[in-house]
């Protein structure tokens, strides 16, 4: 029972929202749009909410062992900081939220964002060598790109640009598309997988 | 120089200081990044998702059939405690059957067949042969080919199958070429930021 019921609302509930699809029926595009749009939005609030707490308990878990205790208490302090903050002040353009926000989140997200570039650039350093056809390949299509993006490649000859334009939109569309059209057929025979039972992964080791 | 600056300054270079290597400043930054990214999310989850979709409508408009996601919604908080945590599996089961039933259709419209009718396309176009569409079809035979495994790749099956990993290094290597590209701009972005706004090295 503890696995059956949840498969049974499992497909239940893919069999409707499946059959709407095809109906224009309003009762039928009204069901398809509450379960899509706001069913899945407010179960993943909550699943963010279990997400968060959990958070919290693993980092006060953390300090009551001593671990990491400084980094652990950071966190916390964030977490805790931007709902306090939100509720006292609100979330208006200005706010002590919308300023952490601005000057703390922003600039460092983007930074360790920023900071992959280097990263990316020494795996490329040890990975790219052209051992084989297809890795000289992989390395003239990157070295293309790079070249074509930036001012050297203009300058290099005009129609360097040009050229990578037409690497990127045919020899590797090509490939792209046909990685879609293998997502595609895998991601609906996993549906279906699911939507029959066969597919029971999503239910845990569990009994 | 407003504090915002100093402040954002600060935590670029803290973040910066990884390329040295692992130090205690770059984790201070990068546990007060995680914290209140988590506290953003938070906030604006509970303000645009449980408040606008949720409690208003039901609370004050009275709309009675918000009563199942919330229902649903809460079961989720069972993952907490390990006697309850079966509870979870029941929304969990809605999310993963209607997003199913969802892929089937939508999978099979955007992904299988949108990229198949673009791709058998005539070759010949007003008597000439288009170079490109041929290389698009024989690109995305070969590949597909390539990703067939219920049969050996030897012989000419082989050959094509190795035609059609040349397709697919030729699309990782413009990926990661967009990728460096993409990431050296912000980089630049946030150098940009540093001498100019935050030391003043450049006016």
């Amino acid at each position: 029972m503890r696995r059956r019921i949840p498969q049974l609302i499992c497909g239940l509930f893919g069999l409707v929202v499946f059959l709407c699809y095809f109906s224009s029926h309003p009762t039928a595009r009204s069901i398809y749009l509450t379960v899509t749009l706001d069913y899945w939005q407010i179960i993943f609030a909550f699943t963010l909410i279990v997400g968060a707490i959990s958070f919290v308990r693993v980092n006060l878990r953390g300090i009551e062992r001593g671990e990491d205790r400084s980094y652990r208490i950071a966190s916390l302090v964030g977490v805790i900081t931007m709902p306090l903050l939100a509720l006292i002040w609100g979330l208006k353009g200005g706010s002590p939220f919308m300023w952490v926000f601005e000057n703390i989140q922003v600039p460092m997200q983007s930074t360790v964002f920023a900071l992959l570039a280097f990263f990316v650039a020494s795996a490329s350093y040890r990975g790219f060598r052209a051992r084989s056809m297809q890795a000289a390949i992989l390395l003239g299509a990157a070295l293309l790109m790079l070249i074509a993006r930036s001012t050297i490649g203009d300058m290099l000859w005009a129609r360097i640009p040009e050229a990578a334009e037409w690497v990127r939109t045919t020899p590797a569309m090509s490939a792209r598309r046909a990685i879609l059209i293998g997502i595609g057929l895998g991601s609906l025979t996993t549906s279906v997988r699911v939507l029959i039972g066969i597919e029971r992964t999503w239910l845990g080791g569990e009994k | 120089m407003d504090i915002g600056t100093i402040v954002a300054g600060i935590l670029t270079l803290a973040i910066l200081t990884f390329l040295y290597r692992d130090n205690p400043i770059y984790k201070m930054a990068e546990s007060i990044l995680i914290g209140v990214a988590i506290g953003y999310i938070l906030v604006i989850t509970w303000t645009n998702s449980l408040m606008a979709l949720l409690f208003k409508p039901l609370f004050g408009a009275g709309e009675g059939w918000l009563l199942v996601p919330l229902l649903l919604g809460l079961m989720m908080f069972g993952r907490l405690f390990k006697k309850t945590s079966l509870l979870s599996r029941i929304p969990i089961g809605v999310l993963i059957g209607s997003g199913a039933g969802v892929a089937i259709p939508a999978m099979l419209e955007a992904r299988t067949l949108r990229q198949l009718s673009a791709t058998v396309s005539p070759v010949i176009a007003d008597g000439s042969l288009d170079i490109s569409m041929l290389v698009i079809l024989v690109g995305v035979l070969s590949t597909l080919i390539y990703f067939y495994f219920s049969r050996e790749q030897v012989g000419w099956w082989g050959k094509t199958a190795k035609l059609g990993t040349y397709f697919l290094m030729i699309f990782f290597g413009t990926t990661f070429g967009y990728t460096v590209m993409s990431r050296m701009s912000t980089f630049i972005g946030r150098m940009e930021f540093l001498l100019t706004d935050f030391l003043r090295i450049i006016n």
